[in-house]
């Protein structure tokens, strides 16, 4: 009996214990494109946040005077037709992507994970009917799902983060429905069963959990995708409102004075780029750090 | 396999149904009488009296339950009558059959370059890992998947169209009236259809093969002495070919939703450019029909890739 328990610690005494949060960091941020990720992710929170005291013209009333201006001391990005100066416009534009991004995300993230976990834990006939009607919604590409509710409901910010959240939830319920359907098999979900445990505590606390790094790491790269698809609307012209800042749309404007005035094109472009890159590597990164047995997989 | 074939097309037609159901109800949900919606901006003028307004409700079927309504328009789509455009003054199944074909070729186009180059890009970083080709190729592969479509056509078309004059900045010719203008004209847009999709297959492409190389028939290919070509050719890239499929299936999907907005830069009259047009023109006849004609599309060519999955690896069993 005392000879058990030795062998016991023995086995116990492995390697010193490293942090699961410290080894999560040390992952994470091994690769500089993560840094880079997160830094232009920062610099986007902070001009969305501080817009109003960084941007060195209003964004929104030009000066006509100033009207299609070229890169200058005063305007360093030059100014569009109406004398706006394009990079407060771009400034100003962060709002609109940290708005629609982090809305449709939320909202599908929530919806499309629920819609999942009911699907994958009760199977059946719940199983099938969510099942077909996520088919039925990924049959229709998002931008194409998003312009046949734009046209439903209108244009204007809001009716694109409520067409863009509708088109991200079979996407989330899908890997979620994969997911609970493999921790489901866990014997630890099946004593919880055995003792009784209600469905929905079963759900939140012990499958939940497990599913989560992936679904982190999902919503993530979605982000990219959401923004870029926002800027495909807002640049069709659905969406925010004139004179109201999107990126997108910046670029459509722009079109008309390529020739002579490329930057007016380029540099909300390229904004958009970065952003979804930033969104991509930082996805990347988490889910190398969470969980690298999805790579490949997501 | 013949079950599974069997199941998955009556999934399909499932699918298929709610399909059409929520084409359907999405432009009923629109508050408003559906026959003001149908009509457009002529009826919301006022320009119509009710007793006409009346006539059109019974002439379109709009008065009878919504059910019914919707058997109607379900039966109509089986003998291809997809409705009038109100703003084209067609119908609308022969507005599609007139863009269809465009649309067609420049997808087919892009999903040829998308695999051809998208395979090579992710082999050649596979093969070479580590070494500065890996590092190229997998950059590339980042930059295209989160490049905006409609930017990189206007820089192709502010550098090859306005500054070097190479290939022209719009429209479409049919390359049986002009092969050679044709090809110019196409280049550009089918290379912004490509990106997304030659970035994500190459990106893919990288980590099947990567995955595949470590298995023990590789080993077992190499230690008979095979040169490299034959080891990679013939067996890892057999087995690493299977994801490749499921992008295709996805890069029909990229391809609608790309012909929006890039037949829309390039002027180029296929679907997509047809869809934007009458959302501007609130043409709901259309957007209803063009949405619905591109999932059912996209449902087919997803039920091919499920079914080619059983013939590219027999080891899964699907019950």
């Amino acid at each position: 009996m005392v000879e058990n328990s030795t062998q016991i610690q023995a086995f116990t005494e492995g390697p010193p214990r490293v942090s699961e949060w410290r080894r999560f960091w040390r992952v994470f941020l091994q690769r500089r494109i993560v840094i880079f990720g997160l830094v232009v992710l920062g610099l986007l929170v902070f001009s969305a946040a501080f817009a109003n005291i960084i941007a060195p013209h209003n964004p929104y009333v030009g000066v006509m005077a100033d009207s299609l201006q070229q890169p200058n001391k005063t305007y360093w990005l030059g100014t569009d037709i109406q004398g706006r100066d394009t990079l407060s416009r771009i400034i100003f534009g962060a709002r609109t992507v940290l708005e629609v991004g982090f809305i449709t995300v939320t909202i599908g993230a929530v919806s499309g994970f629920a819609l999942g976990m009911l699907a994958g834990y009760f199977g059946g006939a719940v199983s099938a009917v969510i099942l077909r009607v996520m088919d039925a919604m990924m049959s229709f590409p998002m931008l194409i799902m998003a312009m046949l509710l734009a046209a439903v409901l209108g244009g204007g910010l809001q009716n694109v983060i409520i067409a863009l959240t509708i088109a991200s939830i079979p996407g989330n319920a899908r890997v979620m429905n994969g997911l609970v359907l493999t921790t489901k098999q866990n014997d630890y979900v099946l004593a919880e069963r055995a003792m009784g445990t209600s469905n929905l505590r079963i759900m939140l606390s012990h499958i939940l959990p497990n599913a989560l790094p992936p679904m982190i790491v999902l919503i993530t790269l979605q982000l990219g995708g959401i923004i870029m698809a926002e800027a495909g609307l807002s640049y069709l012209g659905i969406g925010i409102k004139p004179p109201g800042a999107a990126w997108g749309a910046m670029v459509n404007t722009g079109y008309p004075y390529l020739l002579d005035h490329p930057i007016l094109s380029f540099a909300p472009g390229i904004a958009i780029m970065l952003v979804v890159f930033a969104f991509n590597m930082i996805g990347d990164g988490l889910r190398d750090a969470l969980d690298p047995r999805l790579r490949g997989l997501l | 396999m013949t079950t599974y074939v069997i199941r998955r097309l009556l999934l399909a037609v499932i699918t298929i149904v709610i399909i059409t159901l929520m084409v359907f109800f999405a432009i009923r949900l629109l508050p408003g009488d559906p026959l003001i919606i149908y009509l457009g901006q002529q009826a919301s003028s006022g320009e119509l009296s009710q007793d006409t307004l009346q006539t059109l409700r019974v002439q379109y079927g709009l008065d009878k339950p919504i059910m019914v309504q919707y058997f109607n328009w379900a039966k109509g789509l089986f003998r291809g009558n997809l409705g009038e455009s109100i703003n084209y003054h067609d119908s609308v199944a022969k507005l599609m059959r007139q863009r269809f074909p465009i649309t067609l070729h420049l997808g087919v186009m892009a999903l040829l370059l998308n695999v051809i180059v998208g395979v090579l890009m992710g082999l050649a970083a596979a093969i070479r890992r580590g070494t500065w080709i890996d590092t190229l190729s997998t950059f590339l592969a980042n930059i295209g998947v989160c490049i905006p479509v409609f930017w990189l056509a206007l820089l192709l078309i502010y550098v090859f169209g306005l500054k070097l004059h190479w290939l022209p900045i719009h429209g479409y010719t049919s390359p049986f009236t002009d092969f050679w203008l044709n090809t110019r004209q196409i280049i550009m847009p089918v290379f912004c259809m490509a990106i997304g999709g030659l970035s994500t297959t190459a990106r893919l492409t990288r980590s099947a093969m990567l995955e595949v190389t470590h298995q023990d028939y590789i080993r077992t290919a190499w230690s008979k002495g095979l040169r490299e070509r034959a080891v990679i050719w013939k067996h890892a890239l057999k087995n690493g070919l299977i994801p490749i499929v499921t992008v295709l299936g996805m890069g029909i999907g990229g391809v609608f939703a790309g012909s929006v907005i890039i037949e829309n830069i390039f002027a180029i009259p296929g679907i997509g450019r047809l869809l934007v047009t009458s959302l501007y023109a609130q043409d709901y006849t259309v957007i209803q029909s063009g949405t619905l004609v591109i999932a059912l599309i996209i449902v087919l060519s997803n039920l091919l890739v499920e079914i080619s999955y059983v013939w590219l690896d027999p080891r899964i069993r699907y019950d």
